[in-house]
């Protein structure tokens, strides 16, 4: 243990100390710690606090790979007891002067969680004490051996996200098991101790026998199998998976109850503006920031032409179903009247140039000038439900049926589309405007119909939302519609469909079932794009030319690649 | 140019150019029919211009950040209207300090002075970090990926400092000597407006001088035209463009004390939103990439804001014109971009494009 790296030490640590001040000096530590995470025990506060310091000490210990387990003991001791230095200080100066007046979620409640309320000596010690412990723990870890380390982490990383997400959890447990069985695992909103510790020990179990026997079966398969059997039987697990999905989505509402169907709500809703949004920015590579512009035509036509207002053409004659045509083909006429304008512009422009759209539209329809029209900052209400067959579809759980109908024939649609001639002229725009142009492709009508069926998707989703809400404003049209579904595809992975479901569950989703997060729920999004952008910039499942362009020399034996049907 | 623009898109550039002589048509008309009727008098006019030249010197001021980053890295900085928020929310806190102490009208000169020196020093940091942390590792990437980190760093930033300092608007103190009016030209002047006018006229020039006549100025210039020719020269690329966020941050936080010591509306966590899409604006206005152009085009922008709606949209015989302002700097925007986007300045753009 001769050759430790004090600056690398110092360096991580600091690091560490750097982001526990940072989560403590925003309130996101005080305002988490009132959520319990496994008794009260350990809260989420807790968890903020700490995961600086843990992954300082973690990197530490990596970097020292050639030390013994003491040595790494040691490193993890040093780094994660340096981590303390900055919250400490917090504490200290926030004993002798009052920060409140400026740092306002700088108060005493934080330093006792810092100090576990024991006041400033002890406590202060116990903090760096607590603190150096995370730190031997995390640097520990890295000594365990490998078959070990995958099955620890994991478990830990899903009895962690198993606490946070109790919410969920607790209610699908209630309607599998019975809401007194339930009772008796949980205190409050977190797992009882024990029930943790059992689910820690039987998951890394699980995970260990698991990996044991995936080794085995390679071992015994050593053999490769032919390759009609192996494309058989991927094509009969993909079947059972396509159905088991299908049955889920049909029954989601009934098992989930009634919030959790507005969540689902929600996320559909952003299904359909994150496919829209996909072919614009996804398969054409055109950065539009001003897509609320046409969620919010839509939503306004839906509620003039449903209502008794002073301009509708003919109150009482449209209903949700018949004016939903028209509600999309307004959407694509704007599509193609806002698109006009912007032929020209490329990348940084566009996205500006759009983003002055979305806002003008907001401004417009916020002013007394077009308020006969758009009902100025009062907006539009009572859009009655719409009607299927005699039943109004007035609960969160049935109007989930309508937006799922909606993303369905979304995804169909881009699924069709990606697949077309063009689908193919997109992406050779996307991937180079003049070689495409070269190619004989034409530019202005291939980007008018990115636009014009982008705006369509909006439109309906936009309709959709004002039917489920009965009342629209122009406030609810903001810029963060276009922003959330752009990180939404972004995150899930540019051009990937399921990509944006998985956006929309990560983006939308989860943070709906996260009460406390909400406050913080623009913050992560930010700091998400940030290190998506720098860690995987293809998404969570990117498609599959952003995949086969960066591992271009596997042989993936995918489908059919699509440069072969060009 | 004109070669350049193939013979399928003429179509579009008919409608263009109709839409052009549609929109110029529909501006005279306004005019005309705002002038005929006689409606506001001179001094209402100039007290409109002259508040309009103090916003406009702001949003100069916070221009100047987009076209320095931009000169250099070809790449739009969407996050410096944070970058101004940052240095105007944090300084509020030793203005109101200042005030208490009363320091704020014994020494108003050299308070206001420390107030801008901290201002800028808070905006520079955070345009360093913002430059180290989510546009460094990315220099090499694909246009977008840059494009959206930035707007990921733009929420970032705007919750950090609600986490910070809260989510209320907070005013910054009165400063006895700027209170009241002046007489300037015949005409009743707030006395704080020719000061921001001045003060951000000076701070221009000093960045100006920086700029043309020194050797960090050149060295900028130098990467500016051509990065790899730069670099082969000996110019420190990683030190030119940490210096040019530095200016850029600088100059945003001086703007974000004028802005405070100008509207008493206070600041907020969201105040870096517009003023930073309309300084962008200005930048584009006077064509981006141009010192200079910055400089006009934001002083042209808050004039045409603060005229605008009772010139232009009123003589439409628009309802509550003032309430479009905000659009104003939006459909300046996107009539610039169709119509010249190179701006009033443009040529060193156009021959990048080229």
């Amino acid at each position: 243990m001769g050759n430790i790296n004090w600056r690398t030490i110092l360096r991580l640590g600091l690091l560490g100390s750097v982001v526990a001040l940072y989560f403590s000096m925003i309130g996101m530590v005080e305002d988490f710690s009132n959520r319990n995470l496994i008794g009260d025990l350990l809260n989420l506060g807790h968890v903020l606090l700490y995961a600086g310091i843990a992954g300082g000490a973690l990197f530490a210990a990596r970097e020292h790979s050639e030390s013994n387990t003491v040595g790494r003991g040691l490193i993890g001791l040093a780094t994660g007891a340096l981590g303390a230095l900055l919250p400490s200080g917090l504490v200290l100066l926030s004993s002798a002067i009052n920060m409140r007046t400026v740092f306002v979620n700088v108060n005493p409640a934080l330093s006792n969680i810092i100090t576990f309320g024991r006041g400033v000596p002890t406590g202060l010690l116990l903090f760096v004490l607590a603190s150096a412990v995370v730190g031997l723990i995390t640097a520990l870890f890295t000594v365990l051996p490998e078959t070990w380390r995958g099955p620890v982490g994991k478990s830990f990383g899903i009895v962690i996200i198993s606490a946070v997400f109790s919410d969920l959890v607790r209610q699908v447990l209630t309607n599998i098991i019975g809401s007194g069985m339930v009772r008796s695992l949980y205190v409050g909103d977190a797992y009882r101790p024990l029930v943790a510790a059992v689910l820690f020990v039987g998951l890394i179990a699980l995970f260990f026998w698991l990996d044991r026997r995936a080794k085995q079966s390679n071992e015994t398969t050593a053999i490769p199998q032919t390759d009609a059997k192996a494309r058989q039987a991927k094509n009969r697990r993909n079947i059972a998976l396509f159905l088991g999905w299908g049955v889920f989505l049909l029954i989601a509402p009934w098992i989930l109850g009634s919030f959790l169907s507005q969540v689902l709500f929600e996320i559909g809703r952003f299904v359909l503006l994150g496919l829209g949004l996909n072919i614009v920015v996804g398969y054409a590579g055109l950065l539009d920031l001003g897509y609320v512009a046409f969620f919010a035509f839509g939503a306004y036509t839906m509620g003039i032409l449903t209502t008794t207002t002073a301009i509708n053409p003919a109150p009482g004659v449209f209903t949700f179903w018949t004016a939903l045509p028209i509600v999309v083909l307004v959407g694509v006429v704007f599509g193609l009247l806002l698109g006009f304008p912007v032929l020209r512009m490329r990348g940084d422009y566009l996205a500006i140039v759009t983003l002055g759209f979305g806002e003008i539209i907001r401004i417009l329809a916020l002013s007394d000038w077009l308020a006969p029209i758009m009902g100025g900052a009062q907006g539009i209400l009572k859009i009655p439900n719409p009607v299927f067959f005699g039943l109004e579809l007035n609960s969160p759980e049935l109007m989930y049926y309508l937006v799922l109908a909606g993303s369905l024939l979304a995804a169909f649609i881009s699924i069709r589309l990606r697949d077309s001639r063009l689908g193919r002229q997109w992406m050779a725009m996307r991937e180079d405007e003049d070689v495409a142009e070269a190619m004989g492709i034409n530019l202005v009508q291939t980007k008018l119909l990115a636009f014009a069926i982008g705006a369509g998707f909006s439109a309906l989703g936009g309709a959709i939302f004002a039917a489920r809400l009965s009342t629209i404003f122009p406030h609810s049209f903001n810029l963060l519609i276009s922003i959330n579904a752009l990180s939404l595809i972004i995150v899930g992975g540019l051009g990937s469909i399921p990509g944006v479901i998985v956006g929309a569950i990560a983006l939308v989703g989860l943070p709906e079932l996260l009460r406390e997060f909400q406050e913080y729920r623009l913050l992560m999004y930010g700091i998400l794009l940030i290190v998506m952008m720098l860690l995987r910039p293809e998404g969570f499942i990117p498609a599959e030319v952003f995949k086969r362009e960066l591992h271009s020399d596997e042989d993936t034996g995918g489908p059919p690649a699509v440069e072969a049907q060009v | 140019m004109q070669k350049f623009i193939p013979k399928r898109l003429s179509g579009v550039d008919l409608f263009l150019r109709l839409f052009q002589i549609a929109a110029v048509a529909l501006i005279l008309i306004a005019i005309f029919n705002t002038a005929s009727e006689a409606r506001y008098t001179a001094s209402q006019w100039a007290t409109l211009l002259f508040a309009g030249l103090a916003q406009g010197s702001i949003y100069a001021l916070i221009a100047l950040g987009y076209t320095l980053v931009y000169g250099i890295l070809l790449m739009i900085n969407f996050a410096h209207g944070e970058v101004y928020m940052a240095g105007a929310f944090s300084t509020v806190f030793l203005a109101a300090y200042f005030a208490r102490t009363g320091f704020l009208n014994e020494q108003p000169w050299l308070a206001i002075l420390i107030m801008i020196l901290f201002a800028a020093a808070i905006s520079t940091i955070v345009a360093v970090l913002l430059e180290r942390i989510a546009y460094r590792p990315l220099r090499n990437a694909p246009r977008l990926i840059p494009l959206i980190t930035a707007i990921g760093a733009s929420f970032a930033l705007q919750y950090t400092f609600r986490g910070l300092y809260g989510a209320e608007f907070r005013a910054y103190p009165e400063v006895a000597i700027l209170r009241g009016n002046m007489n300037l030209f015949g005409f009743q002047v707030p006395v704080v407006q020719p000061f921001v006018f001045i003060t951000a006229l000076l701070l221009m020039g000093a960045l100006y001088w920086y700029v043309e006549r020194t050797k960090a100025g050149k060295a900028m210039r130098a990467v500016s035209e051509d990065k790899d020719v730069a670099k082969l020269m000996g110019v420190d690329i990683d030190k030119v463009i940490v210096t040019t966020f530095m200016l850029g941050g600088a100059l945003a936080g001086a703007a974000g004390v004028f802005n405070g010591l100008f509207r008493p509306q206070g600041v907020f966590f969201l105040m870096g939103f517009f003023p930073g899409i309309k300084a962008f604006t200005a930048a584009v206005l006077g064509g981006i990439g141009n010192i200079p152009g910055a400089m006009i085009g934001g002083l042209l922008l808050g004039v045409i804001e603060a005229l605008g709606p009772n010139l232009i949209l009123e003589g439409l015989g628009i309802p509550s014109a003032n309430q479009l302002k905000d659009a104003i700097a939006f459909i300046v925007l996107v009539m610039i971009l169709i119509f010249r986007p190179q701006g009033i300045f443009g040529e060193r753009l156009a021959e990048k494009k080229a």
